[in-house]
């Protein structure tokens, strides 16, 4: 497939990639509706993405489709992952809906639009390309620098300034203003000697014996978890995992195994089964 | 092929999209959903680009992108701020208007 | 100094001793009775220099206008402050401050021991200038506003002794009463807005040489108009149907009967009908309910008259009764206007006269007001006996006196109205002057002749009759003088009918009965009702507690049923019809009100569950909302 043939007609080539990447692209969308986590959305449209990329590249818009990649897909994409980072990668969504009736009007109402869209482009007039060749004849990148800088000029500034907002305002809308001076160390420390709470250092996560992720927390004598062991932040977004009744278990089968070597009898149905890793 | 089906599938992906900001409840991937309804538009305007045979709908297009941009900056701003004070990122904790 | 001028200080003078001896306050308690007396006498010196003023003039150019200020000047609504002395406005002004100066000097005695005499001055005060501007006034609405200041000043008075719990009803009752007449005179003023665009007196009412716009307008609204004028000289003068609270307003001072409900403020009626002739003129429909109430009224006031043992009320039941021959002659039209006028001015003089001997007599017997406990009291005061008889000549007619020239003329002017209206209406006013003669034989009779009657009261203070002070016998001598030589000089000559007729215009009737019969008509009835009276009352003993009477008399005591009346069908239907109208709006309207409210009110508590504050429910109604337009675009394409 060559460019100024992309540009004129719909080859059999272009079907084709059209039938396959149009497939994958819808797939891809599906999947960032549907996904329970939020990276794996991400992912789905960055695919999606980067097939709209190639069919802009096909439709003869080779600048747009480079844009495509390198700014959406590359910039904008890899800033949706640094919030979904900072809300909680490992968090999932549970899709079961909580407001009465609000996902069957939803399909209703894109079902309904859907084929009113379909119904509207079926009922256009214009149905064969006249092909960008002429207007890509000195260069697309050219053509659009040309139309930019003389009849779309104003809102090209525009969009500038609309830009520098953007930025100051999301400036403005993260950033924390300190109302009070950080404290010290040392106020810290009589703080935590005025209250009588924890003196000495917060004790260390996991388990060394099995684990030692930070989002592990350590067990207590008894073999129950301390949160106190866990990181603030983790604790907060739920992001604990709970090792405690496999630790025990373990210490059940450890018994039972030395009760049957020394042959005891009357031996308890085993109670729990070693559990998946449990993630919230 | 029929030329139109780019345009079938701008149609389906933004519905696609649409449907989904009606039906997920976190936040960034309502803002996704978004995404996926103007990068279908941008499939629509090239086409229309390619269909008229001049460059404006490219414009239009590129224009859409910058804006996009501009709106993930401060959506995802609001998003981050919001869950710093919430510590959530669901659109139905935002419901303070609520009877 | 023009005489025009001098007519706003008319007003002034009474207005300004209302205003200080009101405002004053105790300080001025010890003199406020005379600067009452002296700004009213001041407001008679400045009546007397106009008179004279006018005397000098042309009889045709004997109008005097003054233009005080614009009142409510808006474009098409124009209402000045304008006053306008003619001769009919003059006859008034000389009555009302001569008569009004007369029993301000009465009440200085009257009221001596009455602890709130200053401020009975300074509603005397406030009577007059209401009064005078009532009769000065150049427009109706002005007329108006004086209308209503003799309605507050009537009602201020009557309940002057308002720790009476009767003093207080029959104020209310009178201002009551009086309200469903001003709101007939200010129905009249809207209906001579609207058809003429005006309610001045110039354009509205013309002169003789000019008629005005009154003349113009349909048969129809004139006779509308007419007859809420009508209502409202029945209200203020105590014509049928509205007489009730004249009796009632008896209750208050002595003097306040004399004036105001005697010689002034009830007859206020026939000055609005006199003056407002160029509108009867045209309604002969409205005249004919004129004539009727007027005769109607005269016999009915009679009836009422005979019956009563009260003193002060029988003489109310013979004010309403001679109102009622003004009202009856004012109907009659340009034949009986003057008379009216002229009957009003001499039942001015003897019926105040009349009143203040009532009240001299009641001086003297510790407010004793029952007829039946006075007798044989003209030898103990005969100053007041004189009086009260030449007064008491005068109202039946007596040839010579003032009241036989004016009442004769009358009833001369209803016969001469000619057919059978004529015969009925001279009938009526025969009978009413027979009638007359019995109820005051029977009052002079009962008071001044027989065996003394009076009783020690239940604390054993026995009355001691005695005659009043100079102050008091003075102003009954100076109106005992009016009623006896009044007639004489208004009536021989056609003195008054000469004055009076540039304004109201005057006509010779033809009488089916020559003037003379009438006379002598009129001579033999009085003298009849005077021997029944003299038959029953003064050959005979009084007995002290009257007896049951006939079924008349006992319905004439009480006033020939009419408060009766008024409580079956006005206070019963009233309550009636309002307590169905206070149910139809509880049901109906309120049912109405309150059903839409709760409707809505349910129906937002349905819609308010859509508002569930989730930002994805709203965007899940934009969404639907934008496939309804995709799908409006297309069909609108498709069409």
């Amino acid at each position: 497939m060559t460019a100024p043939l992309a540009a004129y007609t719909t080859s059999t080539g272009e079907a084709f990639q059209f039938w396959v990447l149009g497939t994958v692209a819808v797939l891809g969308a599906l999947g960032t509706v549907f996904m329970r986590r939020a990276v794996h959305s991400a992912l789905c449209l960055a695919g999606t993405m980067i097939v709209l990329a190639v069919f802009y590249l096909a439709n003869g818009a080779y600048f747009l489709g480079i844009v495509q990649i390198v700014v959406y897909t590359g910039a904008i994409m890899m800033l949706f992952l640094f919030v979904v980072m900072l809300v909680g990668v490992t968090a999932a969504d549970s899709l079961k809906e909580t407001i009465k009736g609000q996902r069957w009007l939803a399909l209703l109402c894109g079902a309904g639009f859907g084929i009113l869209l379909f119904a509207g482009i079926a009922n256009a007039s214009l149905k064969q390309f006249n092909g960008t060749g002429r207007a890509n004849a000195n260069g697309n990148v050219e053509g659009l620098a040309a139309l930019i800088f003389t009849k779309y000029v104003f809102a090209f500034e525009i969009t500038g300034a609309l830009l520098i907002t953007a930025a100051v305002g999301a400036m403005v809308l993260t950033h924390r203003e300190r109302t009070e001076r950080p404290r010290t160390q040392r106020e810290l420390a009589e703080q935590r000697v005025r209250e009588g709470v924890h003196l000495p250092p917060l004790p260390a996560p996991g388990v060394y014996a099995r684990h030692n992720a930070v989002d592990i927390a350590g067990l207590l004598p008894d073999g129950t978890p301390s949160e106190l062991t866990v990181n603030k932040t983790l604790r907060e977004r739920g992001q604990v995992r709970d090792v405690s009744t496999e630790a025990l278990n373990d210490l059940r089968a450890l018994e039972r195994r030395a009760e049957e070597r020394l042959e005891r009898t009357e031996i308890e149905p085993s109670i729990a089964k070693r559990p998946e890793e449990a993630s919230k | 092929m029929n030329p139109v089906n780019y345009l079938y599938l701008a149609a389906l992906l933004f519905t696609i999209g649409a449907t989904g900001v009606l039906i997920r409840r976190n936040a960034i991937v309502v803002f996704m959903c978004i995404e996926l309804m103007l990068n279908a538009c941008n499939l629509a305007f090239v086409t229309f680009s390619r269909m008229h045979g001049n460059l404006d709908g490219q414009i239009i297009a590129f224009f859409t992108m910058v804006v996009a941009a501009a709106e993930v900056v401060v959506g995802l701003a609001i998003i981050v701020s919001l869950f710093r004070t919430r510590h959530s990122a669901s659109v139905d904790d935002a419901s303070l208007m609520k009877l | 100094m023009n005489a025009e001028n001098l007519i706003a200080l008319l007003i002034a003078a009474p207005l300004l001793g209302a205003a200080v001896l009101l405002v004053g306050g105790r300080r001025l308690d010890a003199v406020g009775h005379w600067v009452g007396t002296l700004l009213s006498a001041a407001s008679f010196v400045i009546g007397v220099i106009l008179f004279a003023d006018l005397l000098g003039k042309d009889a045709e150019h004997r109008t005097l206008t003054q233009h005080l200020f614009s009142w409510i000047p808006v474009e098409g609504f124009q209402a000045d402050v304008a006053f306008r002395l003619d001769q009919l406005s003059m006859t008034f002004v000389l009555l009302i401050t001569g008569v009004g100066s007369l029993i301000h000097l009465y009440s200085i005695g009257y009221m001596e021991h009455d602890e709130r005499r200053r401020r009975f001055f300074g509603y005397l005060n406030l009577f007059l200038a209401a009064m005078l501007l009532l009769v000065l006034a150049d427009n109706y609405l002005l007329l108006y506003v004086g209308w209503e200041g003799v309605g507050l000043a009537s009602y201020l008075l009557i309940g002057f002794w308002q720790h009476k719990p009767s003093a207080a009803t029959a104020a209310k009752k009178a201002f009551l009463v009086n309200r469903v007449g001003d709101m007939g005179l200010s129905i009249a003023i809207m209906l001579m807005f609207t058809t003429f665009g005006t309610f001045a007196f110039g354009p509205l009412l013309g002169t003789h040489a000019e008629p005005g716009l009154a003349g113009g307008a349909s048969e129809g609204k004139l006779t509308a108009i007419a007859l809420m004028l009508l209502l409202a000289a029945c209200g203020k003068s105590a014509q049928v149907p509205l007489q009730s609270w004249l009796g009632d307003a008896m209750e208050g001072p002595t003097p306040v009967s004399a004036l105001i409900h005697a010689a002034t403020m009830v007859t206020a009626g026939v000055y609005l009908i006199v003056r407002s002739a160029a509108i009867f003129n045209a309604a002969p429909d409205a005249q004919l309910v004129v004539t009727v109430v007027g005769a109607v009224t005269l016999l009915f006031g009679a009836i009422v008259g005979c019956a009563k043992d009260d003193i002060k009320k029988a003489l109310a039941g013979s004010t309403m009764s001679q109102i009622g021959y003004m009202v009856l002659a004012a109907g009659l039209g340009p034949i009986g206007y003057v008379f009216a006028i002229m009957h009003l001015v001499t039942h001015g003089f003897f019926k105040a006269g009349l009143f203040l001997g009532a009240g001299s007599v009641m001086h003297g017997m510790n407010d004793e007001v029952d007829m039946r406990k006075y007798g044989g009291l003209r030898t103990y005061m005969p100053v007041t006996f004189i009086t009260f008889g030449l007064g008491y000549l005068a109202i039946i007619g007596f040839p010579g006196l003032s009241g036989f020239f004016s009442k004769d003329k009358i009833i001369e002017a209803a016969f001469a109205k000619g057919g059978t209206e004529g015969w009925i209406l001279g009938g009526a006013a025969l009978l009413g002057a027979a009638i007359t003669a019995y109820y005051m034989t029977r009052v002079m009779l009962m008071t001044f002749f027989g065996e003394k009657r009076w009783q020690p009261d239940e604390n054993g203070n026995e009355p001691h009759p005695h005659e009043s002070p100079r102050v008091m016998t003075i102003p009954m001598i100076v109106l005992a003088v009016g009623s006896v030589f009044g007639g004489a000089i208004f009536g021989i000559g056609d003195r008054f009918l000469h004055w009076l007729e540039p304004v109201t215009g005057h006509s010779h009737g033809d009488s089916p009965v020559s003037a003379l019969t009438v006379t002598l008509a009129t001579v033999v009835v009085l003298v009849i009702g005077g021997a029944i009276a003299y038959a029953q009352y003064g050959r005979r003993p009084v007995p002290a507690v009257a007896p049951r009477g006939s079924l008349l008399t006992r319905a004439a005591r009480r006033d020939l049923l009419q408060d009766d009346f008024n409580h079956v069908v006005l206070v019963r239907g009233g309550e009636h019809l309002t307590r169905s109208l206070v149910y139809v709006d509880h049901t109906l309207v309120d049912g109405v009100v309150n059903g839409t409210a709760a409707g809505f009110g349910g129906l937002s508590g349905r819609l308010r569950r859509v508002q569930n504050g989730f930002a994805r429910s709203y965007a899940v109604s934009m969404f639907g909302g934008v496939a309804l337009l995709i799908a409006a675009t297309l069909l609108m394409r498709a069409v």
